[in-house]
């Protein structure tokens, strides 16, 4: 009492109604914690948000137009250059692969499988906002009304970013694979072996913790999305390791990889629209023989589980 | 009549923009160095307004805040109340300070909120952030001089309560 009349201590301010909104704030906080319904509320209020998300986008989106405005020609023509030697670098590797792809079509027609090396993605552009101090997360500009859904993988051109979290209409969150709480099921490209990417702590690398102590995994090592987990379709490059140590407790080896992909300086990125495949097993195939035009006159019904080789009689 | 309007809305864009600021990002080598721009401009009309800037003032900016960071609903309201509450306790006090002085108090309300940000993401499950979360409180304590100079010069200049 003596303290609410001094006036070193005036103010409008109650003890009382400061517990009431902690606890007002704790309460929020556990429910949106075990529910997670905050982003039904987002969803409610992006008509509010959002146009904020465009207004705090706009200095960055400034400065990419400014350095293409002011960038002297000298700069653009070497860089015309540089994206001119890599696009005929690409264009060669993809006539290469075009004579190996046809030849997996053809493989793959013979096994009947489904799967397809085609990639169905769509452009986005990352929206430059910042949410929140080391969370790792972007903004793309697109969003629930151009048919994003969460789960959907995001890759750049050197590898995988990550996947959308979130979804409002016009903008979707991406939790980059940095993020301590992200895990991605990766494989060792020269060994085949399989293991967990996690986002490290301080956030700019991946680690992979609990490889087992006499696996051979090297600094140098590329890893490769494994598909395992069915959101990240196989194949995809994750990043390459740079040190391997024996972990803390003893029983792991502990691997750091850098990312591939331009975590921080993409702007432009591909969101994937065929989730790799179901979550579990995969069906089990129909099996399937060779052609019938091609089945030896008057034999019985073979039915080979394995398809029989081409050159059969 | 006229006049207060006007400074109500003065008021209510300099929060806005603050909450816009923190979105803002900065260039990855100077991200660690983002001062928390709502708690600075909160201090400010706490300290030099203190019977607009009520406790539900700072919640609602807070819950405002979460909405647009989408981390944890709840937590910067937390963070905010907590702050914009230890300020107005200590206004008469603060607000005769020399300006060193206000300085340290803000470095360490402002270190206190960080302490209470950790709290919140450990509890809910998160790792120890790396040592560069705390140079951020002393970033906004750096600029805190110069944000009150403005803030005050501009109020002086538009004529606004």
């Amino acid at each position: 009492m003596g303290q609410e009349s001094s006036p070193l201590f005036a103010g409008s301010t109650g003890t009382l109604r400061l517990i009431g909104y902690l606890a007002l704030a704790m309460v929020l906080m556990v429910l949106d914690h075990r529910n997670g319904w905050m982003w039904r509320i987002r969803y409610g209020a992006a008509v509010a948000v959002e146009p904020l998300y465009r207004l705090a986008g706009l200095p960055v989106e400034g400065m990419r137009t400014l350095s293409v405005a002011f960038a002297d020609r000298q700069r653009l023509t070497v860089q015309n250059q540089r994206l001119r030697e890599d696009l005929l670098l690409a264009n060669a590797k993809l006539n290469r692969m075009a004579a190996v792809a046809q030849q997996n079509e053809h493989l793959k027609e013979l096994l009947d499988t489904q799967r397809s090396l085609e990639l169905n993605v769509q452009l986005a552009r990352v929206v430059g906002v910042d949410l929140g101090a080391y969370r790792h997360r972007l903004l793309l500009n697109v969003g629930a009304h151009d048919g994003v859904k969460p789960g959907q993988p995001v890759i750049d051109a050197r590898g995988v970013m990550g996947q959308v979290i979130q979804t409002l209409p016009t903008t979707s969150v991406v939790m980059l694979i940095t993020d301590p709480n992200n895990a991605l099921p990766v494989t060792v490209e020269r060994t085949g072996l399989r293991t967990i990417a996690y986002g490290s702590r301080d956030g700019d690398r991946l680690v992979l913790p609990t490889i087992p102590m006499a696996a051979d995994v090297r600094e140098g090592d590329r890893l490769l999305t494994s598909g395992l987990g069915g959101r990240f379709p196989p194949g995809f490059p994750v990043g390459e390791v740079t040190r391997v140590a024996p972990a803390a407790t003893g029983m792991f080896l502990e691997a750091q990889a850098q990312p591939t992909a331009d975590i921080n300086r993409s702007e432009d990125v591909l969101l994937l629209h065929d989730q790799a495949e179901p979550v579990g097993p995969p069906q089990p195939v129909a099996p399937a023989g060779p052609p019938a035009d091609l089945a030896p006159a008057g034999a019985g019904q073979p039915a080979p589980a394995v398809p029989a080789p081409k050159g059969k009689p | 009549m006229n006049r207060q309007r006007l400074g109500l809305w003065w008021f209510i864009g300099t929060l806005v923009f603050a909450l816009l600021s923190m979105l803002v990002p900065l260039p990855d080598v100077l991200e660690p160095f983002k001062p928390y721009w709502p708690a600075l401009v909160l201090l400010y009309w706490s300290l030099e307004s203190g019977e607009r800037v009520t406790l539900g003032l700072a919640f609602t900016m807070g819950l405002a805040a979460d909405l647009l960071d989408g981390v944890l609903l709840g937590e910067q309201a937390l963070r905010l109340t907590a702050l914009v509450f230890i300020a107005l306790r200590f206004r008469s006090r603060l607000r005769f300070f020399p300006m060193w002085q206000q300085t340290l108090a803000v470095l360490a309300l402002l270190i206190n909120d960080r302490i209470l940000l950790t709290i919140v993401r450990v509890f809910a499950g998160d790792a120890l952030p790396p040592a560069s979360w705390w140079i951020s409180p002393f970033v906004g304590a750096a600029l805190w001089p110069f944000v009150f100079l403005l803030l005050d010069d501009l109020r002086m200049r538009l004529r606004l309560q």
